[in-house]
């Protein structure tokens, strides 16, 4: 492990000499309020603070150095042409207050990039404002209600039904959008129970959420069905877009039945997850929900008025202000970037080769010896199952950690919560078929491992810089703040 | 040792002990073993009112988080602080010490909606879900 700064600390080092001020600006502060010691801040050199970070840096783990087959979050590789572009000095040096003319290719870049989405979606209007995917999901619930609340419904229309293989994002959502969640269970093939649906959908359903393809990688086969009876109950289709690589191009949502949904930019579109600030979601939505959408909106004047773009700030019916200025703009045009170098025919491709990848790595995988989930092939992902009863007690986290120490990032685990054991992996479009045989080899050898040396992988890892965490003891007492010593 | 007859369960694995007018609910055996370690507990306000097979507090665990449903409609009357401060003991006795609110029924015969310990047993069996 790396010493933090604070163990580097040396006093009376120093990175800069700061003049002595000629004015101390304390004489102004009531003395009561002054510091009676100073911060307990490192002292170092510039040396040392370039060395301790560099050396950080160097033990990351990331999509630029090596394989990140995280399922249901695709982790696919950020051409680093749209870095160019979102950091170009005409974009990056603009201010959000300035006016709407002063920063016209902005607003074209914005625009190019609502048009587009919409395209892939068949929607037909767009807020580029939440702030990730779970924001656009409650920002689609309030949405939702503001249109209930125009029709005069909304005291009747309180529950959204969801199913048991959502993300808990979705209920989550629901809920602090003060929805009652009724959750439906999944038929054996892991999809919708149709017949379920029929027994809880009534006039008193706001919503059905649903992932398309679902958390298990499967196309939801009856969606048409589901839609039919959801809006002959009156009721609105909203799909949860964090599984769009497996469709761009394929097949548009608007088509399937759905009202609104959103879009993860950092997943299907490219831009880096995290990265140190906020993301970047996109909702959606049908004609019929468009006025109850958040502000700010991308107004374009007509042709004889220049056909400049404006920000419209207010509508009588719009459900307000969601967050400042008009969304992660940095995001949103990475995005815009990644989608206007793909194109129409691009996008498709993604969306093929992704699903592609996957089939062929659930195949390796699966002559590895690890179980599919479902016999069906899948869509971007696809989900295991592991018996640890069969394997000396070995559970899926033990595999995952081993894998760490064969230089691969652990797939997601124990999710879908409703296959015993699960590890789902996607590969992406991105990784070449080297990368995912070499990837299903190291499964195959602790595969192996758990059959002659089960302790090896209950251990693991062995070659990283900590050895495995007590997750128990830091959920249950956590310790959040760094001890100065 | 709780006498596993006495008791009545719910399909999403509350057991439930009716005495006079007071249900006493807390979590399976199968239940604390499934869902793996617990971390953290968000048990009802005394007072809540609860709805038969309606949520009334979740459960945490590093597995994922769940929903604890009421087996019986009524008043919470009481909360296992102890449990909440220390939830091992959901794991080390989930039929005694780690019981997790009591509730003052409004209509007592509702527990006959409740699984008896051989339907409860031959649906963990099965798969529980």
């Amino acid at each position: 492990m790396l010493p933090t700064l604070f163990e580097l600390s040396r006093s009376g080092k120093r990175a800069v000499k700061f003049p002595k001020a000629a004015m101390h600006s304390s004489a102004k502060i009531p003395a009561k309020l002054l510091r009676r010691q100073n911060p307990s801040l490192p002292e170092l050199t510039e040396l040392d603070v370039v060395r301790h970070f560099t050396l950080a840096s160097q033990m990351n783990y990331s999509v630029d150095t090596q394989f990140y087959p995280l399922g249901s979050c695709t982790m696919k590789y950020n051409p680093k042409a749209n870095f160019h572009w979102a950091l170009h000095p005409a974009f990056a040096g603009a201010h959000p207050l300035w006016p709407s003319w002063a920063v016209q290719g902005t607003l074209e870049s914005l625009a190019g990039l609502e048009e587009g989405l919409a395209a892939i979606t068949g929607m037909d209007a767009v807020t580029l404002a939440p702030a990730a995917g779970a924001h656009a999901e409650l920002v689609g619930i309030l949405v939702a209600g503001a249109f209930y609340q125009d029709k005069g419904q909304a005291a009747k229309r309180r529950k959204i039904i969801i199913p048991d293989s959502a993300h808990g994002t979705n209920p989550a959502s629901a809920a602090l959008g003060g929805f009652e969640v009724v959750t439906i269970k999944s038929t054996a093939r892991g999809r919708i129970d149709v017949l379920q649906l029929k027994k809880v959908l009534d006039d008193t359903t706001a919503m059905v959420m649903i992932t398309v393809p679902n958390t298990l990688g499967l196309f939801e086969d009856d969606v048409l069905e589901v839609s039919r009876l959801a809006h002959n109950a009156g009721a609105q289709m909203y799909m949860d877009g964090a599984n769009m690589n497996a469709l761009m191009g394929i097949v548009k949502p608007a088509s399937l039945g759905f009202d609104m949904m959103h879009i993860n930019l950092h997943k299907t579109f490219s831009v880096p997850h995290g990265g140190g600030g906020p993301g970047a979601g996109v909702l959606l939505v049908r004609r019929h929900l468009e006025e109850y959408l958040p502000v700010p909106r991308l107004i374009r004047r007509p042709a004889n008025q220049n056909g400049e773009l404006s920000i419209l700030d207010a509508h009588p019916k719009s459900i307000g202000r969601i967050r400042a200025f008009h969304g992660s703009t940095g995001n949103l045009l990475w995005a815009a970037s990644y989608l206007a170098l793909l194109g129409r025919d691009g996008v498709f491709q993604a969306s093929r080769d992704a699903i592609v990848n996957a089939n062929y790595l659930r195949r390796l995988l699966q002559d590895a010896g690890l179980t599919p989930y479902s016999d069906e092939p899948c869509m971007h992902e696809a989900v295991f199952t592991i018996d640890p009863k069969k394997l000396n007690g070995v559970r899926t986290l033990d595999i995952a950690k081993r894998l760490l120490d064969f230089g691969f990032y652990a797939p997601t685990v124990y999710f879908p919560l409703i296959v015993p054991e699960a590890m789902m992996v996607e590969p992406t479009e991105t990784e070449s078929p080297e990368t995912l045989e070499q990837f299903a080899n190291a499964v195959k050898t602790i595969l192996s491992e758990a059959a002659s040396d089960p302790q090896k992988v209950k251990d693991a890892p062995h070659a990283l810089p900590v050895r495995r965490l007590d997750d128990v003891l830091a959920a249950r007492n956590p310790v959040v703040t760094y001890q100065v010593s | 040792m709780i006498d596993t007859k006495s008791l009545k369960y719910a399909k999403s694995h509350e057991w439930a002990r009716l005495e006079g007018n007071v249900c006493t609910v807390g979590i399976t055996d199968f239940a604390q073993k499934e869902i793996r370690d617990i971390v953290y507990l968000e048990l009802p306000k005394i007072g809540k009112e609860v709805r038969q097979g309606a949520a009334a507090g979740a459960i945490e665990s590093v597995k994922a988080a769940f929903e604890l449903y009421a087996p019986v409609s009524g008043t919470v009357t009481a909360i296992n602080e102890k449990a909440a401060q220390d939830v091992t003991v959901v794991h080390r006795d989930p039929l005694g010490n780690g019981w997790l609110f009591k509730i003052e029924c409004s209509n007592a015969a509702e527990i006959n909606n409740l699984l008896d310990d051989a339907a409860y047993n031959e649906w963990t069996a099965q798969g529980g879900h």
